[in-house]
């Protein structure tokens, strides 16, 4: 496979060799080996047409530590906010060498359609298109529920896994469903029936509306950002409702197993969807899912580039 | 194809290498054992256990992974990693004893070196292989050997461990060279 565009491209064989080798990743940044020279002479572009901290700031990392050159590319300060077409775009990375793009968008498919024009002849790393995919977020959350809720290897077979809150415009909760049911796990949906998109009948998944009776059963929370900036109409009657029926509180964060995790793919809404004790809590591991981050991204980048022909998705 | 070692003699064949590190080092208190995955390092892992049966004090062991630091990444599909394990007292000013099962090109053992330049400072660094099969291209040798095989360059060799094979022994083989 040359591309990750969506984690559907994936075999389970694949999606459990990008986490083993993110553990090995893992261990050689802990580690003293700080710097390899896997990638060196390569040029990476993050061409991010959306907004993004961690994804970008991670994926930059992940390269940087892999020895690849880094070509930070934003919407803001580039011609993209002049009107530059996506195709111009890429013709222009092209022409100056890119051996891989890693695109965010705000258009579901841009990668997709990256990918398979005639454009680039790099690679194309989905970091989140529209409300469509964002795997590299997946396959950081599957490696870190593997971590804290499995004896470490393997698959997510028999953990529950519990997504709430705004499904609708989530790409990581797509990409999450995807990945998760692909290793094994129970996904349940919790969210307001107008948070839900058209069609999640036929997904993988359960779907509740009462996050109270689901909570206690589940291993691992996965809390939702409230997308404001995408949310044209009313979805919920007001914020302090929402909260009250699906944001994660102190109380209700009582009801949880022990040992089981609180996730957030960032950034958090304070007090909407989550409040602060419980980000804070010693249950949260969202600070863990950065740094876990980078390293699955290395073991992205790794199989992604550093050989001939990959392995991975050889089957799809 | 033949077995060119029996399990007895890949035996004799460590319990020398032990006794040779031992006597080269004067001692193991400032060694520390780095095999390379996979069957480097359960070889690493046997000749420590000769050596704390032998010597004063336990000697640390670890393996070390040099995929990342291979130089023909680019001409093969990506492989799996596999496991970096450095004891915890760190490689600086210790004696460095890399393990290895086979060294044919020694480009293994380069890229061992620039991973270990990564680590640390080691006081030395030595080699131990199992099985020397010629054909270098690079500048490297082995400071201690099971048993030279002299080979043509299209034949295999294959080295089984009971850990990961089920039993001991070295096959070479007629073969398409890779």
């Amino acid at each position: 496979m040359r591309h990750l565009l969506s984690i559907s491209d994936l075999s389970k064989d694949d999606a459990v060799l990008i986490l083993d080798t993110a553990i090995e990743m893992a261990r050689a940044s802990d580690g003293p080996m700080k710097k390899l020279p896997t990638l060196r002479g390569r040029t990476i572009v993050n061409l991010f047409a959306e907004d993004s901290t961690r994804t970008r700031i991670s994926f930059e990392a992940a390269a940087k530590r892999l020895s690849a050159d880094v070509i930070n590319f934003g919407a803001k300060g580039s011609s993209l906010s002049k009107g530059e077409s996506l195709k111009d775009t890429a013709l222009t990375l092209q022409a100056m060498g890119a051996d891989a793009v890693i695109i965010r968008h705000s258009a579901s498919g841009a990668p997709v359609r990256l990918a398979d024009s005639a454009w680039m002849s790099g690679s194309v790393i989905n970091a989140g298109d529209g409300t469509h995919e964002h795997p590299s977020q997946a396959l950081l959350d599957a490696f870190t529920i593997r971590k804290h809720c499995t004896k470490g290897g393997g698959d997510l077979a028999g953990l529950r896994i519990g997504i709430v809150g705004d499904v609708l415009h989530s790409r990581v909760a797509r990409s999450n469903v995807l990945l998760l049911s692909l290793l094994g796990a129970h996904v349940t949906l919790i969210a307001p029936p107008t948070l839900l998109p058209f069609g999640v009948e036929n997904w993988p998944v359960d779907i509740s509306y009462d996050f109270d009776s689901v909570l206690p059963s589940l291993d691992a929370v996965m809390m939702l950002r409230v997308q404001q900036e995408r949310m044209s109409d009313l979805f919920f009657p007001n914020a302090r409702e929402y909260s009250r029926y699906f944001g994660l509180n102190r109380d209700r964060m009582l009801l949880m197993k022990p040992n089981s995790i609180v996730m957030h793919p960032g950034p958090m809404n304070r007090g909407l969807e989550i409040t602060a004790d419980v980000a804070d809590s010693a249950r949260s591991v969202i600070v863990e899912q950065v740094s876990n981050g980078v390293s699955v991204r290395m073991a992205i980048l790794y199989l992604l580039l550093a050989g001939a022909p990959s392995e991975i998705g050889a089957n799809s | 194809m033949s077995a060119a070692l029996s399990a007895q003699e890949i035996s004799r064949a460590l319990t020398r290498i032990s006794h040779e590190i031992l006597e080269k080092n004067g001692g193991s208190s400032n060694l520390t054992l780095l095999g390379i995955p996979t069957r480097g390092a359960h070889l690493a892992s046997r000749i420590a256990t000769i050596i704390n049966s032998i010597g004063s004090c336990e000697v640390p062991v670890g393996t070390l992974d040099i995929t990342l630091h291979r130089d023909d990444l680019r001409m093969r599909p990506p492989r799996a990693l596999m496991p970096t394990l450095i004891p915890q007292a760190g490689i600086d000013g210790r004696d460095v004893i890399l393990i290895d099962d086979v060294l044919f090109s020694g480009r293994t053992i380069r890229a061992a070196l620039d991973a270990l330049g990564e680590i640390g400072r080691p006081k030395s660094v030595q080699l131990a292989i199992l099985v020397d099969r010629g054909h270098r291209e690079l500048p490297i040798r082995a400071d201690f050997v099971g048993k030279n095989i002299p080979t043509a360059r299209t034949q295999n060799v294959k080295v089984n461990l009971s850990e990961t094979d089920g039993e001991d022994e070295v096959l070479v083989s007629e073969g398409e060279s890779k």
